[in-house]
């Protein structure tokens, strides 16, 4: 037992030294997390603001100039163009020019004294059915709002009254909804994911490609020594990320940190040992690092997509939900949330940490019976 | 403690459908310093990583330095210094990293003075901090051997270590490992060079994953049954072609500006020669190695392993 750890010891060293050697990915290693968390922590937004919007309005009079006031202060809605043809309405709206047109017919306000009920049309851009949506919620209640505001007086009858329930809602953990207290966190969640996962596969197939595989197997070292002794420097590595994520996470995007930090340094070192056992696992397989990368991009991409870092994941459907609860980043995800938003203990997540020990569990295993002490 | 060092009979390897090794056996006692020939892709690597414990046999079985190859290869790897063909040392190690990283693995006690003297011996103190990606051929090879014996093993497998290396170096590599032996290492060594083959006690030929022929140099000489005799000078060259196609000529062959030409039928040899007589001049030499490979080669006929 003391000769294997001397010559997991051995190994680590190695790596820790080659590692230090191969600038390149050292400064990959740390570089990506700061550059990831800058570009997607200030790109990412799922709340988005000031559309283009373009107005078709027919009539002036103070009902139409106060809802049109009102739409612009909400700040979803940013007039770009007035327009007095329907059909320069649609070519805008085809060309991507504006999210919106704005149409309120000439007659409005008569009609609207009129108690006729009188109609505005709002035509949106909705493809990306994400980008359309808040700013369409708004919609009515501003309405309704600018109608209380000018509908007084003689014509106080006309103004839409209040509903006979006061319905309360209560935005918990994020009220303002601020679309980083989301993203930021997740980020950790998929850097630590492509990282990890990619330097591992790449350290053990480097040296299949390199011969020095040939060297190795040719001394006396168990394929739990090796396995060992590669993954050690990364989890390393995988806690420096996590450092500077954290530190950013608070310092630049000033995301809450609710909860206790042990539970998330226990989720963290557990989800990097699920990856890294990954890692491994696939370099077992690969037999070029060319191999190991697509292998690595293969685990990807479902990670981020079925994992709901990017689209909730109750919105999936049940088998998709049931593919997603394999990846580690999923429960990660919901202990990392948990833990900075929420406050959340261990205790409710201990489902989330059984969920990646399992999967460490089952990976590792594998991982140790595809490693071969031989060539064939 | 076994006689031999290495026992291996029957001796079988396949890729997929292809027999790369076919029913070896070598039985190779203790403290020599064996020559394993024979052409490229005949075997020889697939061999000795079987020996080592790198690959699993497809069929046979065997014994290296008293351990089964198939299930101890653990306890034979620890015994063993294998020196791969293609240098397998980090590149971006240092040379004393190299060594110390060998040495950790090895649990050798008193690291520290074995990495110092092993890179005194190789008098590459000045240099110990250099990248070894950054060494010539034949130093890497030096640093090579250097690690792969470090441990002090009783077996040593060296796969075509003098492969691209300068002459110099190569007799220097061979003193090397002559003086190994004298401290009772066992030494099976891979070589194309017929000068090293003539440097080992016992040689073993393989062609096509076949062993071909074993022995003393001057044994498997003499068992080809050859006479050669060998012409220099500025006509030889246009000779050559003519000469193939004559009764009692079993093959030609330059050894470098002079012709050799052999047959095992000395009668129909010398008649044949006689018809060039007035343009060179023969001489009878002893029959090479070299000369007796070629005729074993041509003997061995095409490789027949394909559709094994």
């Amino acid at each position: 037992m003391r000769g294997s750890w001397s010559r997991i010891l051995a190994i680590l060293l190695k790596e820790l030294i080659q590692m230090r050697r191969d600038r390149l990915t050292f400064a990959m290693m740390l570089g990506i997390p700061v550059m990831q968390l800058i570009l997607f922590g200030y790109a990412i937004n799922t709340d988005p603001k000031h559309l283009p919007t373009a107005l078709h309005i027919e009539e002036q009079s103070p009902v139409v100039r106060r809802f049109t006031e009102a739409l612009e202060q909400s700040g979803y809605f940013a007039f770009v163009r007035r327009t007095v043809d329907p059909r320069e309405g649609k070519a805008l709206l085809e060309s991507g020019a504006v999210s919106f047109v704005i149409h309120v017919p000439a007659g409005f306000a008569r009609e609207l004294v009129r108690g006729e009920r009188p109609a505005i049309l709002i035509e949106a851009d909705a493809s990306d059915p994400l980008a359309a949506g808040n700013a369409l919620a708004q919609a009515p209640a501003i309405l309704d709002r600018a109608l209380r505001d000018t509908l007084t007086g003689p014509l106080a009858h006309l103004a839409p009254r209040p509903p006979a329930v006061n319905l309360i809602v209560h935005r918990r953990y994020n009220p303002e909804g601020v679309t980083q207290y989301n993203i930021v966190p997740g980020l950790l969640g998929v850097i630590l994911t492509m990282t990890m996962v990619m330097i591992t596969s790449i350290a053990m197939t480097r040296e299949v490609e390199r011969g020095t595989m040939e060297n190795l197997l040719a001394m006396p070292t168990r394929p739990v020594e090796v396995m060992l002794g590669k993954i050690a420097p990364y989890i390393l590595v995988g806690m420096i990320q996590t450092a500077i994520i954290i530190a950013a996470a608070q310092g630049l995007f000033h995301v809450p940190f609710m909860g206790h930090r042990w539970v998330l340094a226990t989720g963290v070192a557990t989800f990097i040992i699920a990856n890294l056992s990954l890692g491994f696992l696939f370099s077992t397989l690969a037999r070029t690092q060319m191999q190991a990368m697509q292998m690595t991009f293969f685990f990807f991409l479902p990670s981020i997509l079925l994992s709901g870092f990017m689209f909730p994941f109750r919105g999936m459907p049940q088998w998709a939900q049931a593919l997603g609860e394999i990846l580690p980043l999923t429960h990660f995800l919901r202990i990392i949330r948990g833990v900075m938003l929420k406050g959340t203990d261990f205790l409710p997540l201990w489902i989330e940490f059984g969920a990646i020990g399992i999967f460490i569990l089952l990976v590792g295993t594998l991982a140790m019976l595809r490693y071969r002490t031989t060539l064939d | 403690m076994s006689e031999l060092a290495i026992d291996v009979r029957h001796l079988s390897k396949a890729f997929g459908n292809k027999l790369a090794v076919d029913d070896v056996n070598i039985a190779m006692p203790r403290g020599q310093v064996w020559g394993f020939l024979g052409p490229n892709g005949s075997g020889k690597t697939t061999t000795i990583r079987m020996i080592c414990g790198l690959l699993r046999p497809t069929a046979g079985e065997g014994i290296c330095l008293g351990y089964d190859i198939a299930r101890e290869s653990d306890r034979i790897k620890r015994r063993t210094g294998y020196m791969t063909q293609r240098f397998s040392f980090w590149n971006d190690l240092t040379i004393r990293e190299n060594l110390e990283f060998v040495a950790r693995l090895y649990e050798l006690p008193s690291r520290t003075a074995v990495v110092d003297e092993t890179i005194e011996k190789l008098g590459l103190t000045h240099r110990q901090h250099q990248l070894a990606g950054t060494l010539s051929g034949g130093w890497k090879q030096r640093l090579a051997l250097a690690a792969v014996t470090m441990h002090q093993p009783d077996l040593l497998l060296l796969d075509e270590p003098t492969a691209g290396v300068d002459p110099q170096a190569r007799r220097d590599f061979w003193d090397e490992i002559h003086a190994l032996s004298n401290q009772g290492m066992t030494v099976l060594v891979s070589t194309h060079y017929m000068d090293e083959a003539e440097r080992c006690d016992h040689i073993v030929y393989l062609a096509h994953g076949k062993l071909l022929v074993e022995g003393q140099v001057r044994e498997i000489v003499a068992s080809t049954g050859l006479v050669t005799f060998r012409a220099q000078g500025a006509g030889v060259r246009v000779l050559a072609p003519k000469l193939k196609t004559l009764p009692g000529v079993q093959h030609v062959a330059f050894f470098g500006a002079a012709l050799h030409v052999s047959g095992t039928d000395r009668r129909a040899l010398e008649q044949a020669l006689a018809q060039f007589a007035d343009d060179v001049q023969w001489e009878e030499v002893e029959t090479s190695l070299e000369d007796a490979f070629i005729a074993l080669m041509e003997r061995a006929g095409p490789d027949a392993r394909l559709s094994a």
